[in-house]
């Protein structure tokens, strides 16, 4: 094995390789996948020298703890946490030099839900469909990570930024979504619809990359029935038979039978992906644009 | 045809039937190939294609909105032929909902042609149509928690192949060797929407 490697040794609740996905394929019922919080996982790529689409490691919640074999440069950033090398505290958002043979640590995330950790020359899994991805709807791309496992690193391309602590947008307090209606508003009452918009939800503890699930107001169907199944896009709010909404996130079915409510704008999702369950939801109606 | 704006820049586009979401779905491929149409995803489904990713949606929007259905382009192209063994657990079951032996089903699967007309559910599923309405059945009461690989099924008016073990509610009527998906084959995908297919008995429950 190349010294150009990162061994694991606290996977974490769950970590996996994330790139910008394999969009494109849907018609082949295969997810688009890739980093929820896709601009902090483009940063820590910019941070460390990486090119956009170099796979980078998405941690949920409890961190991880890694040992590369060789000297790299590394950058924590999304979900704000401790980090330390060889327990000495470093930056967050910034960086970092890690000897080989150095143990990095990322602690558990202060607030948000996932934080991103860049490597210098990207990590190399094997590419399913042009994507490095972990997908956890349709099990494409590597398994997350486990205690022991050992990740290829590519060769390190450009320079290191020149920054002190990069800003980045704090993990919601309150999570706000600007959702454009339809397709199939029409399925719903006219009351459901203007509980959705107008109700408090909160992040479910059952959300995970497949999809954002909300607790509150159940949403009334105006129609029985499933609808023959139809394509679903990133953001869809499907609402199932119990009545409460999932946003769906990267890792979502590409086809689906429950009706869509809503759809959030793109631009909400990273700080979707950082709401902790618990998190008060409100959904915003906007026009398309 | 029914031009439904999804999101920011996406349409589904609703039709009346399987047969005009085919001949939709075959004419915004053929656009999209010219140059016309720039999506990033064309994804058909039962009676709707979805566009994702639009550079113009406005503009297709209207487009579609002045258009007629196009009559479907003739269906070219070689057929599929995949091997089963006609022995699932659900064949009887299936054979009682259609009202005939188990044999009779095995010779109406295999003398049917079917058309993929969509994906979904897993990598590389299919739901494949061509039986006539009559021959619809109804999903299992409980899904089963573990459905093996290569198991050939039918739900509602679709037969479909599982690429892997899932869960799954369909009723199964026999098994196939065939490798539905591998993603370091080109294409990864046995099966893909407009792909036409026939089922080959390699023998069923109660021969030799």
């Amino acid at each position: 094995m190349t010294d150009r490697a990162l061994a694991v040794v606290r996977a974490g609740a769950l970590t996996t390789v994330q790139d910008r996905g394999r969009p494109g394929h849907a018609h082949l019922g295969v997810p688009r996948s890739g980093a929820l919080d896709a601009p902090a996982a483009a940063l820590v790529n910019r941070l460390v020298g990486n090119l956009p689409g170099a796979a980078v490691l998405e941690t949920t919640l409890t961190g991880c703890a890694l040992r590369p074999r060789c000297a790299v440069t590394v950058a924590v950033a999304g979900a704000p946490c401790p980090v330390t090398v060889d327990g000495r505290p470093v930056s967050w958002g910034a960086p970092v030099g890690v000897p080989a043979g150095a143990l990095l640590d990322v602690g558990p995330a202060g607030s948000g839900v996932r934080s991103y950790v860049a490597v210098s020359g990207g990590v190399l899994v094997e590419q399913v469909l042009g994507s490095r991805s972990t997908d956890l709807l349709s099990g494409l791309g590597p398994p997350p990570l486990c205690d022991g496992a050992v990740l290829a690193l590519g060769r390190p391309g450009g320079r290191r930024a020149r920054v002190d602590v990069a800003p980045q947008p704090a993990p919601p307090a309150e999570l706000v979504l600007r959702v454009a209606p339809g397709p199939r508003a029409d399925w719903f009452t006219p009351g459901a619809v203007r509980t959705f918009t107008s109700r408090a939800y909160r992040v479910s503890p059952a959300s995970n990359r497949i999809g954002l699930r909300m607790e509150g107001p159940s949403l009334e169907r105006a129609r029985p029935g499933e609808l023959p199944s139809e394509g679903m896009v990133l953001g869809a709010v499907q609402v199932p038979p119990d009545g409460r909404p999932v946003v769906f996130l990267a890792d979502h079915p590409t086809t689906g039978g429950y009706p869509v409510i809503g759809v959030v704008r793109p631009a909400d999702l990273p700080a979707a992906a950082q709401a902790v369950p618990g998190t008060p939801v409100r959904f915003v109606a906007v026009g398309a644009r | 045809m029914n031009v439904l704006p999804v999101g920011d820049d996406a349409l589904l586009v609703e039709v009346a039937s399987g047969e005009e979401a085919e001949a939709l779905h075959a004419e915004l491929l053929r656009r999209r190939t010219e140059g016309a149409l720039a999506a990033r995803e064309i994804v058909p489904a039962a009676r709707t294609v979805l566009l994702d990713g639009l550079a113009d949606r406005a503009r297709v929007a209207a487009e579609l909105a002045a258009a007629e259905v196009p009559p479907a382009p003739p269906r070219a192209g070689r057929i599929l032929e995949i091997p089963v063994r006609y022995d699932g657990p659900d064949l009887a079951d299936v054979a009682a909902h259609w009202g005939v032996a188990p044999r009779e089903v095995v010779r109406v699967h295999t003398d049917t042609e079917f058309l993929v007309a969509f994906c979904g559910f897993a990598p590389g599923f299919g739901y494949l149509t061509g039986l006539p309405a009559r021959y619809d059945v109804p999903r299992r009461d409980t899904p089963r928690t573990a459905v093996p690989a290569g198991s050939v099924a039918l739900a509602g008016p679709y037969t479909g192949v599982y690429p892997r073990s899932s869960p799954g509610g369909w009723q199964l009527i026999g098994t196939t060797d065939a490798v539905l998906w591998d993603h370091t084959r080109v294409p990864a995908a046995l099966l893909s929407p407009g792909t036409r297919v026939r089922f080959v008995s390699r023998g069923h429950r109660g021969d030799g």
